[in-house]
């Protein structure tokens, strides 16, 4: 049975459609991104699975629950950590978390125990009498985190989890969610940050202007869509446009640089750079960000 | 606009009055004193500065000092303040700026339970603030009992109605500093011309016609009966416009807080 099934989901604010359309389901104990641009639709189609936002058309089912008939109960089984923070400031660390657990209605024994086990796995025990205003913002986010974990859910939705963390507070965060994955944990992610979606999602859609662009695993669709590496070449003169155009491959114009995708072997690249020039040239592996940017364009959003 | 149906409410209401008597009960020491203190100010000023000046006056068939008359009232001012400004300014940083309600609304309990159980305790604080303030005043020995015991019940009611008012321009506004408005408009008149520090009597009968709308003007009625033992009909009238009143503002202000925030 799926965790999440949605279906045909719809959202108009005025003239503007939000979310058109979209359908994707999530299977039970992997991670599901939701990717695309800032005001793809992302958050839109969040608040909808958790009954925020009234939806305009469609069908949602959790847990094999209808969201219109059994939304307390599927709200009880939800972990939700939001994109911006929602912290109590007029509590503690651990107030926050036990606080929260009595909106779920569990008892005050078994919410200090949780919170204490919280504390520890996302290494707050420390901070846990401080009050929320001296808290960094990777301190922050890894108590949201926390609090949307005292409930034990079934399901874990992260609202873009670490925009705005520096790196090392990301990392943690990558690793606190894999184990969290690891110990079979079902959780729908939304991100802009491709490397978290290589890293965390085994698969993901790509959704923009509120439509899903692509759906599957992401090494799959990257080799698929993009190849297996691309060569970048900065400042390309006109010998070098000249040498790539006599060669069978698929060139994207960037003016002062050009993405050659390659599928597979080095031969091109070790051809340009011992015949043509080296400098300025560069051959990665295929990115989901080379994906992303495939589909979604390059142009400013905002 | 969608009413709130009697469906929707639950038990878990009481989980968020819980959350702010937590916060109240962390810093009570300090929450407590304004209404311990604020009446014997008030008593201080009028009793031995302006009740010297006004003197004893015919009110209601009754001799009246002046302290006597208008202590009642500071205790209406004080439910109607409590709870007022409770929904107001504390409710709106809550919904905006700390983002409590959208916290909320990712476990079990919706919107209407949320704004439900902040008037609730709004109306709660406007019972604690009375119980103080009423204890106080007793011990000066200027209420009467046991009359004076139903002004616990009314704290409840009178609290209930201006956490409502509250609640609605907590809907309205577009921003905190916005509050100023209804303040200026509504509460400081209420305040002055309610029956609160003069008889209505004293007003040309238009202007007693206008006080006879607000709402304030009921509470001081029902709280100054009740608080000297001054029985009469009229009373009744003044509890069937609070609880009627109450009965639709309080549906109301949930259904414009979830069209404010239900997007």
């Amino acid at each position: 049975m799926d965790i999440v099934q949605v279906e045909s989901l719809r959202k108009h604010y005025g003239a503007l459609t939000a979310v058109d359309g979209v359908t994707f389901a999530v299977h039970k104990g992997e991670c599901f991104g939701l990717l695309g641009p800032n005001g793809a639709g992302k958050t839109t189609t969040i608040r909808m699975l958790y009954g925020y936002t009234p939806r305009d058309a469609g069908t949602l089912e959790l847990f094999g629950l209808d969201i219109d008939r059994d939304i307390r109960e599927i709200k009880k089984r939800i972990g939700l950590c939001q994109q911006e923070d929602s912290l109590d400031p007029d509590l503690t660390v651990r107030d926050n978390l036990v606080g929260y657990a009595r909106y779920f209605s569990i008892p005050k024994p078994q919410a200090q125990q949780r919170a204490d086990e919280l504390l520890e796995f996302f290494a707050l025990q420390g901070r846990a009498k401080d009050r929320i205003s001296v808290l960094s913002g990777g301190l922050k986010r890894r108590l949201m985190l926390a609090r949307a974990l005292v409930n034990n859910p079934d399901l874990l939705i992260l609202d873009e989890p670490t925009t705005g963390l520096d790196p090392q507070s990301r990392q943690l965060l990558w690793d606190k969610l894999a184990a969290l994955k690891g110990q079979g944990l079902t959780i729908l992610l939304t991100t802009h940050y491709m490397e978290e979606a290589e890293r965390l999602c085994d698969r993901l859609v790509i959704v923009d202007h509120g439509r899903i662009l692509i759906e599957g695993k992401p090494l799959a669709l990257i080799r698929e869509r993009v190849g297996h590496s691309v060569l970048e070449i900065t400042e390309p003169d006109r010998q070098v446009r000249d040498f790539l155009a006599g060669e069978e491959c698929r060139v994207e114009d960037l003016g002062n640089r050009l993405l050659v995708y390659l599928d597979d072997g080095d031969q091109l690249f070790l051809k340009l750079t011992s015949q043509v020039r080296a400098e300025g040239c560069t051959l990665r592996p295929a990115s989901l960000e080379d994906l992303f940017l495939k589909l979604t364009g390059r142009e400013l959003r905002e | 606009m969608n009413w709130p149906k009697p469906s929707q409410i639950s038990h878990r209401t009481l989980r968020v009055w819980q959350r702010n008597f937590s916060v109240y009960r962390r810093t009570w020491k300090i929450s407590f004193l304004p209404p311990l203190i604020e009446p014997l100010l008030y008593i201080l000023a009028f009793g031995v500065g302006l009740a010297v000046l006004v003197g004893e006056f015919h009110y209601a068939g009754r001799q009246l000092s002046y302290t006597v008359f208008i202590a009642p009232a500071l205790v209406s001012v004080a439910i109607m303040y409590n709870a007022f400004f409770e929904c107001t300014y504390n409710s709106f940083v809550r919904m905006y700026y700390q983002k409590t309600f959208d916290a909320l609304l990712a476990t079990p309990l919706n919107l209407e339970e949320i704004i439900l159980g902040e008037m609730l305790w709004a109306a709660t604080k406007s019972v604690i603030a009375t119980t103080l303030m009423g204890t106080v005043i007793s011990l000066c020995g200027l209420f009467e009992f046991p009359g004076a015991l139903l002004l616990i019940p009314l704290a409840l009611l009178g609290g209930l109605l201006f956490a409502a008012l509250g609640m609605i321009c907590t809907a309205l506004v577009p921003g905190i500093e916005t509050f100023n408005l209804p303040i200026f408009l509504g509460i400081t008149p209420m305040f002055l011309f309610s029956g609160t520090f003069f008889p209505l009597q004293n007003l040309p009968g238009w202007a007693q016609s206008v006080a006879q709308l607000l709402p304030l003007t009921h509470l001081v009625a029902l709280v100054r009966g009740c608080a000297l033992q001054f029985w009469s009909a009229s009373l009744w009238l003044s509890l069937l416009y609070l609880l009627t009143a109450t009965a639709i503002l309080l549906p109301l202000a949930i259904a414009l807080m979830v069209r404010r925030i239900v997007k």
